[in-house]
């Protein structure tokens, strides 16, 4: 397992029927490209999230495929609309077979 | 000679728009509130009129990465160092938090670093401090000056000092050890013959390749760049700017970068603590 690995979210308690929030997320991750090499010039091996997705209630929300190039502890911001009370499922699939996931409930007044 | 017209009106147009800091504030989380620019200190009376912080050169791009802690990449240096802040290491069974309990109360502390320390007979930068915390009081080994561990453990002390001001102490027994700092800052060194000065009062503000020359205030460090996607250390960004000169650079932690860093804080008294700010 890669060394450091938490993921975050931000997602508003409350919301009212239909509004449009805004979603934050970072992992934290070292996303090693597999193209480096180290002092002795032996090539890094690649570990990085290769897929990030969001539900809520059972529905997809993001699906996400993550490549070689993105930067280190890659941070995600997106809108969603939520028509009733219930919780986002936000997960992280690693190179290494981990998966990472946090829940966030958003309760609708 | 239309032709020639053209380009100069063009020059007007594009000149005085890359000329200066902008107008933008920054209120980070919604609540700190940061002072980005501020009457020059005394010292600096017949350079500038006025000091800003780098983050106003900064696109909005950048500047807005600072403005909330969940986008700021450097609190996740942040947030390791608080890991750190806790454990118990080295032979005494001590971490940071038996003597100083929560980081919170480290608040005050960056502000006025570096800083004379009459026990040691020297002008101690925060670094020099955690590591004579660390050896002399928890039995451990001390940290690489401009390591990780180092950096974030800055960062961590930084962050609970945001939004105060800048005042460090360039009088009394400091006084040796910042005018030598001012004296490097006025050395042109490397086959470039520059000293800082060239930088960052004759150019400020002028474009250096494709970045906006800041006046190089450090009230922003540790800061994370978007060009190495890491916190950088202040005397690591000395050492990188000395290297751009093709020059033999100083080592982080050397008298001399200790003793310029002295100098270039004063030259930012009155700014607040940004670190960990975010930079390109």
């Amino acid at each position: 397992m890669a060394d450091g690995v938490k993921p975050r979210v931000r997602v508003p308690d409350e919301a009212t029927a239909g509004e449009v929030i805004q979603i934050k997320t970072l992992i934290s991750h070292p996303m090693e490209s597999g193209q480096r090499r180290d002092d002795d010039g032996n090539l890094i091996p690649r570990s990085i999230i290769n897929r990030f997705t969001v539900e809520f209630g059972g529905e997809s929300v993001i699906d996400v495929a993550l490549e070689p190039a993105i930067s280190s502890n890659p941070y995600f911001e997106f809108e969603a609309t939520v028509p009733s009370s219930g919780t986002f499922v936000f997960t992280w699939y690693d190179d290494d077979g981990d998966v990472y996931t946090e829940e966030k409930t958003v309760t609708v007044a | 000679m239309k032709t020639r017209m053209l380009t100069l009106a063009g020059l007007l147009l594009t000149g005085p728009a890359l000329a200066d800091p902008d107008d933008d504030a920054l209120v980070i989380n919604g609540e700190i509130e940061i002072v980005t620019e501020a009457p020059a200190p005394v010292h600096l009376s017949d350079v500038f009129d006025t000091i800003y912080s780098g983050w106003r050169y900064r696109n909005d791009e950048t500047q807005v990465m600072e403005s909330d802690d969940f986008e700021n990449p450097g609190m996740l240096g942040v947030e390791a160092a608080r890991d750190d802040w806790v454990e118990v290491a080295g032979t005494e069974e001590e971490s940071c938090a038996s003597c100083h309990g929560e980081p919170e109360e480290m608040a005050g502390v960056r502000p006025v670093y570096p800083k004379w320390n009459e026990d040691a007979g020297e002008v101690r930068t925060l670094e020099m401090q955690i590591n004579d915390c660390r050896t002399s009081r928890m039995g451990a080994e001390p940290w690489k000056y401009a390591g990780e561990d180092m950096v974030d453990m800055v960062a961590l002390i930084s962050s609970v000092s945001r939004g105060m001001p800048v005042d460090v102490a360039t009088d009394g027994p400091a006084q040796s050890t910042w005018e030598a700092g001012r004296d490097i800052y006025y050395t042109r060194y490397g086959r470039l013959e520059l000293a800082c000065a060239n930088c960052h009062e004759d150019n400020s503000g002028n474009m250096i390749r494709a970045d906006h020359l800041s006046q190089g205030q450090i009230n922003g460090f540790p800061t994370y760049r978007l060009k190495n996607a890491q916190l950088n250390a202040v005397q690591s960004r000395f050492k990188g700017c000395i290297r751009d000169t093709m020059a033999e650079t100083f080592e982080p932690g050397s008298p001399e970068l200790v003793a310029l860093e002295l100098y270039v804080a004063s030259r930012g008294n009155g700014l607040s603590v940004e670190g960990p700010s975010v930079r390109n």
